[in-house]
């Protein structure tokens, strides 16, 4: 399955500075791993040691925030576009 | 200060009523949005092209959260024009137009340009930084007809 990933500014440096790459994989986990393979500066910006989702990212499956379906669990189709957004929060 | 340029802030005169209408219409919470412009050299070059009012995930006083889907749909405005998400805005609704240790400690991107509006006083607060590596540098704010 080979899906669009839409990369945040800050992150693209990681990805030859692209906006948006495919992956291929049948979840969004199986798409990071994917992506982390080919450019390894994305490594443990996207998922923790503990291997859950960075709580710095929210990752939305087309208009879906994966946190709301299956996490990194979550089944991805052809064609599908994720984007990885930065979790913006102050005091 | 190893010299990296600061971007001189530019907004036209309703970007910035919108922006400090939507920190006044947030309290007693505190407000945030997204600044859209375009980028040159990966850097914001302080021009905005919009401002995107976000909801406070936190719906708090003292922290803010911008909304994931309130991001997402200001990403993909940007995107359509070209342009990039050049920063973040809030309000302080009882301290200064500054920093506090928590939006440093917080701050995503360095190219980003972070406004604070204060509404501590009776007239509003805007100002503008720049937050890197745990810097804060003062960008100018230039207000604009339109
Ligand atoms: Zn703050």
């Amino acid at each position: 399955m080979a899906v669009e990933i839409r990369l945040p500014t800050l992150l693209r440096p990681h990805a030859d500075g692209a906006p948006s790459v495919t992956a291929e994989g049948d979840t969004v986990g199986a798409v990071f791993s994917d992506l982390t393979e080919r450019f390894p500066g994305l490594s443990g910006q996207l998922v923790d040691a503990g291997g859950a989702l960075h709580k710095f990212v929210n990752v939305y499956l087309n208009d879906d925030d994966i946190r709301y379906l299956d996490a990194l669990d979550t089944k991805v189709d052809e064609g599908d576009v994720v984007s990885i957004l930065p979790a913006v929060a102050g005091g | 200060m190893s010299g990296f340029a600061l971007p001189l802030l530019r907004l036209t005169a309703s970007q910035y009523q919108r922006v400090v209408g939507h920190c006044y219409h947030g309290l007693p919470d505190e407000a945030c949005g997204l600044l859209v412009g375009p980028v040159a050299g990966g850097e914001a070059t302080g021009a905005v092209s919009g401002v995107y009012p976000a909801r406070n995930a936190d719906a708090s006083s003292r922290t803010y959260t911008v909304d994931g889907k309130d991001f997402l749909r200001a990403s993909r405005e940007a995107e359509a024009r070209g342009h990039e998400i050049v920063g973040v805005w809030h309000s302080h609704t009882h301290t200064d137009a500054y920093p506090s240790p928590t939006d440093v400690r917080q701050a995503v991107d360095p190219m980003w340009v972070y406004v604070i509006v204060s509404l501590r006083d009776e007239a509003p607060t805007l100002r503008a930084f720049r937050i890197r590596d745990g810097a804060i540098a003062e960008c100018q704010v230039v207000l604009e007809a339109g």
